[in-house]
């Protein structure tokens, strides 16, 4: 049973490593999301080159018991290019904010993965069988001469080795003035939402050449521009309720039947401030890197740039529980400042489940610097930080929990505050939706994880 | 004793914003805020003017135009971007090294 606590805590194994080894890494290979499909067969990662590179779960092999089936490429391709939008003299990245698969309806599989401007529906299908013996044309494609047929023959499917084909289905573009930040997929399976910093627009995943804008809080003077929307997702199963979270901290619930254009929000939930520890950086750290939902969808969780909150959809003037993920950087904030890592956006994930059932969304994870990544249990509240890195890397040994120490005499195998690498940090994790396997993305390599079986 | 120090410490915070005050006394009065909020929605923005191009060209029509610095990205005074010195944005050819 996942993280049921005392002895049956999660033992977080190495399983394997994805990625170059070399310490120059190129820009184009940053990894800027990681997502699992909905039966976790399937992982995808998106980069800042703009390409996608989908991995596929080994079938399990009755004689491989002690682990479940390994991670092998499966497809890779260019989902998006730079563009330069010359009417605005704006340049576009290729990089990938956002992947988020559909549900399987067929055999083939769809994603929807996007940029700062343009949506793309993907196409992933598999071709192992191709057809032989026509009439006219040789096997190498060269047309016969007609006037040498002098019998006819029906052609027919012979196996060929497997290819994985990905094909862009629909183009969703022109819709957004400002960056896209989030992509969510509704439970009625034929809608989805986009959401860029001041603008929410829905989407039917048919429909490329119309777009319905939800919610807009673009100020008519932009010098009265506060906030930011950050994050967005829908309900994971009321087809009319999102969410949407600002650069304030705040966290808006929206119903699409109570109006056209959800600019009043039908919950608000903000956590009041202690104006005693008002400063100029509170703002900053209280804005909302994600918000995912739970599998019940009766609560929520955001990251923010210290902690991870768990709000009860119920109540809206404060979470009912708070992480602390790195609180010792929080007398390193001037510095974080200068460097600009104070705007990380961190995201988190809640454990697996197949049960759509509150009691199972028990563990949150989510990443920190110096390659740490931390989780929390919800029930024990216990927490663990642990660490990718290729020295860990022997299948099958339990990952040693790292310690951080914030101040005073630093014990052994404890790491200091100001030992910590700011440029090794881990933006992305994603948790298998059945099984107890996480993917954990640092700059430019994926690590797979799993627990220790038997 | 400790407990009374504790509280007249500065919070950390404070303190860190104090040391950031410290070193740029002219930082925005709005704590977090618009700056920020409108350098992000600025991302991306790239400034050009083709008049100052096609004058900056005329009135050196002999010499060489100003190249760029290291930092390509800083259009300031006398230096007019020029086609040549614009940062190539070609997608990448190269497969992704996660499926290497």
């Amino acid at each position: 049973f996942l993280g049921a606590g005392g002895g049956n805590d999660i033992q977080w194994c190495f399983s394997q490593v994805k990625g170059a080894v070399d310490d120059d890494v190129a820009e184009a290979d940053i990894i800027s999301t990681v997502e699992f499909n909905h039966s976790g067969e399937l992982l995808a990662t998106g980069d800042k080159g703009g390409r996608v590179v989908i991995f596929q779960q080994e079938q399990e092999n009755k004689t491989q018991s002690h682990s479940r089936g390994e991670y092998n490429v499966y497809s890779t391709f260019q989902s998006h290019e730079p563009e330069f939008d010359y009417l605005k003299s704006l340049e576009i990245e290729e990089k990938i904010n956002k992947i988020r698969w559909l549900p399987q309806k067929n055999a083939a599989q769809f994603l929807l993965s996007t940029n700062d401007k343009t949506i793309k529906l993907w196409k992933i299908s598999e071709r192992d069988k191709r057809p032989e013996g026509y009439n006219l044309k040789e096997e190498d494609g060269r047309y016969r001469d007609p006037t040498t047929v002098t019998t006819l023959r029906v052609p027919v499917f012979r196996p060929m080795d497997l290819m994985v084909e990905a094909s862009p289905r629909r183009i969703f573009a022109n819709a957004h003035t400002y960056h896209i930040n989030s992509i969510s997929i509704n439970s009625d399976y034929e809608t989805y939402l986009s959401a860029d910093d001041l603008r929410i627009n829905l989407w039917h995943l048919e429909i490329t050449d119309r777009s319905f804008n939800i919610v807009d809080i673009k100020p008519a003077n932009m010098e009265e521009l506060t906030e930011v929307i950050t994050a967005a997702e829908f309900h994971p199963n009321s087809c009319s309720t999102f969410v949407y979270s600002s650069s304030k901290g705040t966290i808006r619930l929206c119903d699409m039947r109570a109006s056209a254009l959800c600019d009043r929000h039908s919950k608000l939930f903000e956590e009041p401030e202690d104006p005693s520890n008002r400063s100029f950086f509170s703002e900053i750290i209280s804005s909302i890197s994600d918000v995912k939902f739970s599998h019940s969808g009766r609560y929520m969780m955001t990251r923010d740039y210290l902690s991870v909150k768990i709000w009860d959809l119920n109540m809206e003037n404060r979470p009912v529980e708070t992480y602390q993920v790195h609180e010792y950087l929080r007398s390193k904030l001037c510095s974080l400042y200068e460097n600009d890592c104070i705007f990380d956006k961190f995201e988190c994930c809640w454990n697996g489940s197949d049960r759509q059932v509150e009691s199972f969304s028990l563990i949150v994870m989510t990443g920190s610097y110096n390659n740490f990544f931390r989780m929390f249990d919800r029930n024990t509240k216990r927490d663990i930080t642990l660490e990718a890195s290729r020295e860990n890397n022997k299948p099958r040994t339990v990952l040693k929990p790292r310690k951080v120490c914030a101040s005073g005499k630093r014990k052994k195998d404890e790491i200091s505050v100001d030992s910590l690498d700011f440029n090794k940090k881990i933006l992305h994790t994603a948790w298998h939706p059945k099984e107890n396997i996480i993917a954990v993305a640092t700059t430019n390599n994926l690590y797979i994880f799993q627990d220790k079986m038997n | 004793q400790d407990a009374q120090e504790k509280d007249k410490a500065v919070p950390p915070e404070r303190a860190e914003e104090a040391k950031l005050k410290a070193k740029y006394p002219n930082l925005g009065q709005k704590p977090g805020g618009s700056d920020f909020l409108m350098k992000r929605l600025q991302k991306g923005q790239k400034y050009f003017d083709s008049g100052d191009y096609n004058m900056a060209k005329a009135k050196m029509k002999n010499k060489q135009l100003p190249s760029a610095g290291p930092d390509k990205n800083l259009v300031t005074g006398d230096h007019i971007p020029t086609p040549q010195d614009l940062p190539q944005r070609k997608s990448s050819l190269v497969t992704s090294k996660l499926a290497g």
